[in-house]
């Protein structure tokens, strides 16, 4: 792997999200990977400190079905998003048990029928390598302003 | 124009029983009513006497519309005050808590205040002298609400001289705060992390009402925790055994009979809960350790019978919501007629093993939160009722499930689990502390 093939999954990544491709987005995942959003600055721990969304790959694929379902009523009209990145920063490169580390300062926007949110804030991957191809074993997102009380975020950051 | 304001029958009107009119949930005069009658005649909860360790300490609250704060004086009391400077208002304390050293000062003018409220330093004093000052209320510094009482750790307060006491207003309802803390081996709660915040644009009784709404789970929750167990079906073969979430998850597609059979209680002065004889708590896997501890703290038989009650939502009227099994309280903090913040906290159980913490986070952010699938089945709800509640094609919600002509009002008794009971006998309280006064307040003023 080199940097440009690290910096390209990152932005690909994105892109599969907002292309609302959710299947080939949930492949991306290593099996034991995780999604993560804290609520709390520079946040250490996932399990004992609250957070928005801690998720394996199963609660994932639940999100993702619902998405799709005949009774989803949140999701009458369907939302989109877009998420803008600036050029991630490779932060580690395997040195570190194989894992690459990336950050990533982007602005996301969600629908909701005719409302626009927007979110800000920096997106960090851990990846490894499986089978020649890179796989998510965390993404974690910090919003800037993780303790305001947002209304529904539905979609993927 | 003054629809409401000093005519008590026509709030009464508005409750039924079987029904309420709509404007209770879109009318911006009944909401300021509200804020000025319901919330100050009620003991309002507004945190935790743990946020409050250290001298100094203090935390930022609302009663209704009103800003007050929580201090923790050098005395060892709690006093809670008006968050206001008697100077031009100004807040006193912005952030949710923190420590403020040995007194407050207003960022306007440095007038300062000892942590009990009382004024502390004026600068330039002399500028007062002789002008009568003493004698405003303002030289008492930030006003004290006499009426507090703190329970279990929890701190609540009526803003009204006259009222309700706590225990008169509560009765047996405690009993859930009760349960909760005593499932502490310690028999103790503590916070150690901030709440859940998540924004809704709708009226705040909604939220109130669907705590104990038992026909809506199965349905609107189809597509979140329905889609939970269908994948759950699909992959469980791959599991060894069933993960946290799933069992947090799953019960909330429990079916009619469950909730019927569960049954619902309710308490006078609008206070009620679900899940009397089972509920969507009952069947989580046991904590490693937990059982022996408790066994140890209470003894075999008070062990069982604290860790048995495993009672679903409690609504202590008129704005939160208890769970004592997962160890959460919510606060449905009204913003505007048709604007409410939910605060859902975690209470850490002392003494108890952390995966017990772990869960009730868990179920925090799975249920109640912005990012939550619960959540956004319910919200979306909320925000079609207080969209749709504007047709003036029926003026009236219907609560009539399980009615009965002679409905007592007051009073304590067990019901079938799907009746809309509760939510009648929360609008009976509504009524009550809404008008409560009013009459009076009105020949006063004229």
């Amino acid at each position: 792997m080199n940097r440009d093939d690290l910096i390209d999954f990152v932005y690909d990544e994105a892109a599969t999200i907002d292309q609302m491709h959710w299947d080939d987005w949930l492949a991306l995942f290593h099996k034991d990977g995780r999604y993560w959003m804290p609520l709390e600055w520079q946040q250490e721990d996932p399990i004992l400190q609250p957070s928005l969304m801690y998720e394996d790959r199963l609660l994932l694929t639940v999100r993702v079905e619902r998405l799709a379902g005949e009774r989803t009523f949140s999701q009458k009209p369907k939302s989109r998003c877009h998420h803008l990145m600036e050029r991630p920063r490779i932060l580690s490169m395997g040195e570190d048990g194989g894992v690459h580390r990336l950050r990533t300062s982007f602005i996301y926007t969600e629908t909701r029928g005719d409302l626009l949110e927007r979110y800000s804030g920096w997106v960090s991957h851990e990846l490894v390598e499986v089978d020649g191809a890179l796989q998510i074993k965390l993404k974690r997102i910090d919003l800037i302003n993780f303790d305001a009380p947002f209304s529904n975020i539905q979609l993927f950051i | 124009m003054d629809r409401y304001r000093g005519n008590s029958q026509a709030i009464a009107d508005l409750v039924k029983g079987h029904a309420v009119h709509r404007d209770v949930y879109v009318n911006a005069e009944i909401f300021e009513l509200e804020m000025e009658q319901l919330f100050p005649n009620s003991w309002i909860y507004i945190g935790h006497e743990s946020q409050l360790k250290n001298t100094g300490d203090f935390i930022t609250s609302k009663i209704g519309n009103q800003p007050v704060l929580a201090s923790r004086h050098r005395d060892g009391q709690v006093y809670v005050l008006h968050n206001r400077c008697p100077h031009k208002g100004v807040k006193i304390a912005s952030e949710p808590c923190g420590n403020t050293g040995k007194f407050f000062r207003c960022p306007y003018h440095a007038w300062s205040f000892k942590t009990d409220g009382s004024l502390l330093a004026i600068p330039l004093k002399k500028g007062y002298e002789g002008t009568g000052f003493d004698a405003d209320q303002a030289a008492k510094g930030l006003t004290r609400i006499e009426n507090v009482k703190i329970y279990r750790g929890l701190i609540f307060v009526r803003l009204a001289k006259e009222g309700l006491s706590f225990e008169e207003f509560f009765g047996e309802s405690l009993s859930t705060i009760d349960n909760m803390a005593d499932r502490s081996p310690e028999g103790e709660l503590e916070v150690i992390s901030q709440p859940i915040r998540y924004m809704h644009t709708c009226n705040w009784k909604m939220l109130v009402e669907n705590q104990t709404d038992t026909c809506h789970p199965m349905v609107a929750h189809e597509s979140s925790a329905g889609t939970a167990v269908s994948v759950w079906e699909r992959e469980k073969d791959n599991f060894t055994e069933t993960p946290m979430a799933v069992q947090l998850y799953a019960p909330f597609m429990s079916p009619y009979e469950f909730y019927e059979g569960a049954g619902i209680r309710v308490w006078p002065n609008g206070h009620g809960h679900t899940g009397v004889s089972g509920s969507i708590h009952q069947d989580y896997e046991d904590v490693g350790g937990y059982q022996d501890m408790m066994v140890e703290a209470y003894g075999k038989e008070r062990a069982q019978e604290i860790l048995g009650d495993i009672r679903h939502n409690t609504i202590y009227f008129p704005n939160i919501m208890v769970k004592g099994p997962v160890g959460i309280l919510r606060n449905f903090i009204p913003l505007g007629v048709d604007k409410t913040l939910v605060e859902s906290w975690v209470f850490k159980l002392k003494g108890a093993p952390d995966k017990l913490y772990e869960r009730g986070l868990m179920y925090n952010r799975f249920i109640n939160a912005p990012t939550s699938i619960v959540g956004h089945d319910d919200l979306e709800m909320y925000e079609r009722a207080q969209e749709g509640l504007h047709s003036n094609g029926n003026e009236w919600v219907n609560l009539r499930r399980l009615w009965e002509d002679d409905e007592p009002e007051e009073t304590t008794e067990v019901v079938n689990g799907t009746s809309e009971r509760q939510m009648r006998n929360q609008f009976y309280a509504w009524r009550k502390f809404m008008v409560q006064n009013m009459d009076q307040a009105v020949e006063a003023a004229e």
